[in-house]
């Protein structure tokens, strides 16, 4: 039976889901056995398209919405949470979806937050955060860039912080602003989209 | 009572006309207010003293702290945020339908006015530099509306500048609705979408004055379609 060859799937790390180039899915039945754990963990090692309620969520690791956590959550991937989270959230690197039916009461520290659901706690979004038109979020960001959406609910304050010029290590630095006096504004997100 | 009632529904419907109105940005469930603006709303792009006055009181300064009660727009957001400020979000309008409703004699219960400004403006004393009030204080009874400015006192620092803009002081049961985004220094954009029931008391010259007299200072500007901009500094 194919379930022999299953922990050596199970042991490859959590390599991108690419529902496209997945080989064809595995007899049905051990896979049926393992759905409820996909909920807490790794979805790269589930067959093309199962439990993925959004198909751009390949490679992230879900908490589903019939789940409930109290803890502390540390993660060294992308995370899509749809259930109860309290405590604290840490993706450091990683991007940190809040789905429609998520509700987070927890401090997040991640690189990119996507809040479609509700973030009761303080975040930390070193790239950017995404406040969605349903979302609720109550709390303090500190983010270095933006973007809420009308119809969202925001209670809290935002400071805007420059990213770390990690990413631009190794690229030409820029030419110092010798001739712009004073100092440099910190423009959130979608200021430069609309100027 | 019939007319109450027209209120009352025209409260509960939000700001928006049925002609405006998009699908309801929370499914259907508790009135929204004056957040996400109806599909195809028409910005129009007015100069605005009040704002010009209440940034020009900042200039040269970042670090500030500033409360908007508008709610979370990106505009404002990235407007004060690129100035080097921290930016503060409240949705006022959507607290007090919350809490309030459609009950206006609940606006005089001490009790219900306390329950109301700890859930919104629940601030230490003299913690911002400025505050945008817009519209919000509108459509408030007396009783609610004197505590909300003395607890906006108390959360300005000294010097701290707030602009709130009122409708002409004619007597009216509805009021016309308005967004205000900030495009820069001295320009709102500024859209209407739909009435609402306005408070029952008069905004004039003398009642705002009165209104907001532990302020060390109050201006006017009348505005394009009658509206008041004032900016009180403590």
């Amino acid at each position: 039976m194919s379930v022999w060859n299953k922990p050596r799937r199970e042991e490859e790390p959590s390599r991108p889901l690419n529902t496209n180039s997945i080989r064809p899915a595995p007899p049905a039945p051990p896979v049926e056995a393992k759905k409820e754990a996909t909920t807490l963990s790794s979805m790269s090692s589930t067959p093309a398209g199962r439990m993925e309620p959004e198909s751009s969520r390949g490679g992230s690791a879900t908490i589903g919405k019939a789940v409930k956590i109290a803890g502390q959550i540390y993660s060294r991937e992308d995370l899509y949470v749809d259930g109860d989270v309290e405590g604290t959230i840490e993706l450091m690197d990683h991007k940190l979806t809040i789905g429609p039916n998520g509700k987070v009461h927890a401090g997040v520290k991640a690189r990119e937050v996507v809040a479609l659901g509700v973030i009761q706690g303080n975040v930390e979004a070193s790239e950017r955060i995404e406040i969605r038109k349903d979302a609720k979020l109550v709390g303090d960001i500190k983010t270095a860039r933006i973007i809420i959406e009308d119809g969202a609910y925001f209670k809290g304050s935002i400071d805007i912080v420059k990213s770390e010029p990690k990413a631009a290590a190794g690229q030409p630095r820029p030419l110092p602003a010798a001739s712009a006096p004073g100092p440099v504004p910190v423009v959130a997100s979608a200021a430069d989209a609309k100027r | 009572m019939g007319l109450l009632s027209d209120r009352v529904k025209s409260f509960l419907r939000g700001p928006r006309s049925s002609a405006e109105a998009g699908p309801p940005a929370n499914g259907g469930g508790a009135p929204q207010f004056a957040q996400g603006p109806a599909r195809g709303e028409a910005l129009e792009a007015r100069h605005s003293r009040g704002l010009d006055q209440f940034f020009g009181s900042f200039r040269d300064q970042t670090g500030l702290s500033i409360l908007d009660l508008g709610g979370a727009r990106q505009e404002n957001v990235n407007f004060i945020t690129s100035l080097g400020h921290k930016f503060y979000s409240e949705d006022f309008l959507r607290i007090f339908q919350e809490t309030f409703g459609e009950d206006i004699a609940d606006q005089s219960n001490p009790g219900r006015i306390d329950y109301f400004l700890r859930r919104s403006l629940e601030y230490p004393d003299e913690q911002f530099d400025g505050v945008l009030a817009w519209d919000a204080l509108e459509y408030m009874e007396p009783a609610l509306l004197l505590a909300t400015a003395d607890r906006l006192w108390r959360i300005l620092k000294p010097k701290g500048y707030l602009l709130a803009i009122f409708h002409s002081a004619e007597r009216k049961q509805m009021v016309p609705c308005y967004n205000f985004r900030v495009q820069d220094a001295r320009t709102l954009q500024v859209s209407r979408h739909g009435e609402r029931a306005a408070a029952q008391q008069l905004f004039n010259n003398r009642s705002l004055e009165k209104l907001f007299q532990k302020f060390e200072s109050v201006k006017f500007f009348l505005a394009r379609d009658r509206l008041r901009e004032v900016i009180v500094r403590k």
